[in-house]
């Protein structure tokens, strides 16, 4: 297991930074519809930074990373099926 | 017993299911992961609902969204981004034998979970001030009649959501409260250091979930 | 098979010597009450969640005998409208969260696993404790509930119904259900951790018995699915209480949207009482034909099939509820996805059947009959997977009849049929096998009697839950509740003897059945620690000679 270093950590602190700079900023810029997709893409990135890095999921066992992707796969399946429902009712 | 690197005892005792503490530790941390996502589960669902009425009453969401205060909840973020910075500092600082550095990360981590749970006050009471918290006093300002059926919906999720976070950012600090009074009985070492990392795990879920948290509510409709 | 060689584990553990007294054994290590109310001992968790289960069984078999005895007469002439609403819905919450669920993975998963594995205990032994205490505590409230005049929502306490307008007692039922779920969590999380971490040295996966694959799929769904039932029943105590309208069409919310949270966990949960039972099964018709399980890999895939599947289907109970046609149709397609792990199963039993060496004991009674009830179930599981037919079955005894042949004809045999064959193993005592084998036979024709009779009723157009009906439908429902006498007789007679063989049973050895599988390589009952020494595992599972 590599271990991370000092510098790692603070790297991945001001990228959390910077990216909570963008998603307050872009929320205020009309971009119509992808406005919620960017939204949503910056807070996966930012829950990957912390997952990663913070949480060791880089240095963990393989298992590890097989539950925490469970858990979201998952979340996802409750999330797509139950809008298959509610977007193609009349 | 096993001895460490500079010779003292092992501080940690393995528990008799166990063979040793290398398999205690690696059990600790998979437990801890199989929990979270329970709480993904469980936190996830709240949110899947949200999106399905985000998505049915998306006027009223948007003009409900407006009313919570951005500034308070970037400076919310900004003070959970931070705290999970310093709980992965302190386990840095544990699996490297900092004693001091621990103990100080670990205040710090509790400090700003403090200045967050006040913020989430100073916020509640300001809702509370404008009628906003669902029930017979809710009035959405702007709407003719007292009641507002969909803008309330949206606050009865704001209150459910940042209320269950705020619970288990109450958790999570008694967790690490505790993690820190082993850290000042010295309790830690780069051999063992379970509680600091797996308390540390619990904290930067409840960071992820806020970090989901803010743009979904606060951030809707800003433009 | 290798069995007792010291481990290098051991070693670095120091273990204390070896026990000496050669009749200790975990039960008789303490007879005080503290030592069983605060066992950290799997095999003692195990014994309590037994209690625990029985008393429920009984409470929701109790119910049962008053619906059945209701329906004798299309009249309603035992009990008022009320009275039988709140009947079914005590029978299905008793049942569902208080019986079976918890009972496979409480007491077989909690006693075998760890002792299947190799290890001395599961991960975590108190944890372990602590979701027995939250299992007794939510039947309690739910218990309490009952006693204070009960609910009338259905064990599915669909909205706005039990949000606004019941007016019994919804709150503490569903508040039962949401703290007995996190025993659920709990075992799964225990469960997970032990195979993953504790297994014995030699002890790889593929060498794992399938009954450890199947509480595994069992696990994930557990842990997976249990917390989104939890907070949805937080979000209909929310609504009911604060009055917040998150499912109230009145206020805004959309009870379809409950349907879907609420059907999210209980679709799984049938998988959860479905697969523990699948590895009984495959335990036993391995040690009864003295066969390896045909196809073994293939068995072990199909439980996390089944895992991963059970979580896409959910819609197929909300056919009929104004959900969208594509969903509807998506749903269909999907949950006919999920029979094809249970047929891959119900094919390599078979397949192991063939040419083995027969006994017909009767753990193994119980397991042939599983087959061919499952097999009921499953298929007529199908039938109402397909839209078209669901829409007129739905809502009516033939949804009722489906899954009663899959949760008594299935698990409840299942785990008779499981209950029998470890029972030397965990009291060290045999039980009576002529009348074991008379009850099972009671209970296979009582069952039938039962249910059979409920798939015609259905398809005939008999509601579910109504009590008043047509007389035409009497006949049937006449034999349906003779057949439910004869069940229960089937059930009592277990009841009776296997309490009589803790004090007059013939005692068992280690291995009664001459069976393979690591739990026969030590006492019956075990010692607190399972193993003398950590075995050392060098032959695949089920190594019976050809």
């Amino acid at each position: 297991m590599s271990a991370a270093t000092l510098k790692t950590y603070v790297l991945v602190y001001a990228a959390l930074i910077v990216l909570l700079a963008a998603t307050v900023g872009i929320a205020y810029i009309d971009l119509g519809t992808p406005n919620v997709a960017i939204a949503l893409a910056i807070a996966t990135i930012k829950s990957l930074l912390v997952m990663i890095w913070f949480m060791h999921l880089k240095e963990a066992e393989h298992i590890d990373w097989v539950f925490a992707s469970a858990g979201f796969f998952f979340l996802l399946v409750l999330l797509g099926l139950t809008f298959v429902d509610f977007a193609s009712r009349p | 017993m096993h001895t460490q690197t500079d010779g003292s005892a092992l501080a940690t005792n393995v528990a008799p299911q166990f063979d040793d503490a290398e398999q205690q530790a690696r059990s600790a941390v998979l437990g801890m992961w199989v929990f979270l996502i329970t709480e993904v589960l469980l936190i996830g669902t709240l949110f899947a609902t949200f999106a399905v009425y985000r998505y049915r009453y998306a006027h009223e969401f948007e003009e409900a969204s407006l009313e919570l205060d951005v500034v308070l909840g970037t400076i919310n973020t900004f003070v959970l981004l931070t705290s999970s910075f310093t709980v992965a500092l302190g386990v840095y600082a544990a699996k490297h034998g900092k004693q001091k550095a621990i103990v100080a990360n670990l205040v710090i981590t509790l400090a700003l979970g403090v200045v967050f749970l006040c913020v989430k006050g100073i916020e509640y009471y300001a809702k509370f001030h404008h009628h906003l918290v669902p029930g017979p006093e809710y009035h959405f300002p702007g709407t003719a009649s007292p009641v507002g059926h969909q803008t309330e919906l949206f606050f009865t999720f704001y209150f459910l959501m940042t209320g269950i976070h705020a619970l288990h950012v109450i958790v999570g600090m008694a967790v690490l409260a505790w993690v820190l009074k082993l850290a000042l009985a010295r309790r830690f070492s780069p051999e063992y250091h379970t509680p600091v990392e797996v308390g540390g795990l619990y904290w930067h879920f409840v960071d992820i979930v806020w970090i989901w948290l803010f743009p979904i509510l606060y951030l809707i409709n800003r433009h | 098979m290798t069995t007792i060689t010291t481990a290098e584990g051991d070693a670095a553990r120091d273990l204390p010597a070896v026990v000496v007294d050669p009749d200790e054994n975990y039960l008789n290590t303490s007879y005080t009450v503290k030592s069983w109310l605060l066992t950290h001992d799997h095999k003692r968790v195990a014994i309590l969640y037994l209690l625990g289960i029985t008393l429920f069984f009984f409470l929701g078999g109790a119910a049962a005998v008053l619906m059945r005895l209701e329906l004798l007469t299309p009249q309603a002439d035992l009990t008022s409208h009320e009275t039988y609403n709140k009947l079914f819905t005590l029978h299905g919450v008793i049942m569902v969260f208080f019986f079976i669920i918890p009972a496979v993975p409480g007491v077989l998963g909690n006693f075998l696993l760890p002792i299947m594995l190799g290890a001395r205990d599961v991960a975590f032994p108190r944890l372990n404790l602590l979701g027995w205490y939250l299992f007794m505590i939510g039947g309690c409230f739910a218990i309490a509930a009952m006693v204070a005049g009960g609910v009338d929502t259905g064990w599915t306490f669909y909205t706005p119904y039990s949000t606004t307008y019941s007016n019994t007692h919804v709150i503490a039922t569903a508040l039962g259900a949401f703290i007995s779920g996190f025993a659920s969590v709990l075992t799964g999380l225990n469960f997970l951790v032990t195979t993953h971490r504790m297994r014995a040295p030699g002890m790889k996966w593929f060498r794992m018995p399938l009954f450890v694959w199947s509480m595994y799929g069992t696990a994930i769904i557990m842990v997976l699915g249990t917390p989104v039932i939890s907070i949805t029943i937080l979000l209909l105590a929310a609504e009911r209480v604060l009055g917040l309208g998150i499912f109230d069409p009145a206020r805004g919310g959309d009870p379809v949207l409950f349907q879907h949270l609420f059907w999210f966990y209980s679709h799984p949960a049938v998988y959860i009482m479905i697969l523990p039972a699948m590895g009984i099964i495959s335990e036993l018709l391995a040690a009864f034909s003295r066969k390896r399980i045909f196809g073994y890999g293939f068995v072990a895939f199909s439980s996390l099939s089944i895992a991963f599947l059970g979580f896409l289907v959910w819609g197929h109970h909300m056919f009929v509820s104004s959900q969208s046609v594509y969903a509807g149709l998506i749903f269909s397609l999907l949950s006919f996805f999920v029979a094809i792990p249970s047929a891959i199963k119900v094919f390599n039993w078979t397949a192991t059947l063939y040419k083995g060496s027969i006994s017909y004991d009767a753990p193994m009674l119980y397991a042939l009959g599983f087959i061919g009830l499952f097999l009921i179930g499953g298929l007529t599981g199908v039938f109402l997977s397909t839209l078209g037919i669901d829409v007129h079955v739905h809502d009516t005894y033939f949804v009722v009849a489906h899954f009663h042949y899959i949760a008594v004809g299935g698990t409840v045999m299942a785990f008779l049929g499981g209950l029998h064959y470890w029972w030397p193993k965990i009291t060290g005592r045999l039980y009576p096998e002529v009348w074991a084998r008379v009850a099972a036979l009671t209970v296979y024709l009582g069952f039938n009697l039962t249910f059979f009779p409920q798939f015609i009723l259905g398809y005939m157009g008999m509601p579910r839950r109504y009590h008043v009906y047509p007389p035409e439908f009497q006949v049937l429902h006449v034999l349906s509740t003779a057949g439910a006498s004869i069940l229960g007789a089937g059930y009592l007679i277990p009841m009776v003897y296997f309490i009589w063989s803790l004090w007059y049973g013939k005692k068992a050895g280690p291995n009664p059945w001459n069976a393979k599988g690591l739990e026969w390589q030590t006492k019956s009952p075990p010692i607190t620690r399972n193993f003398e020494e950590t075995p050392i595992v060098t032959e695949e599972a089920y190594a019976y000679a050809d």
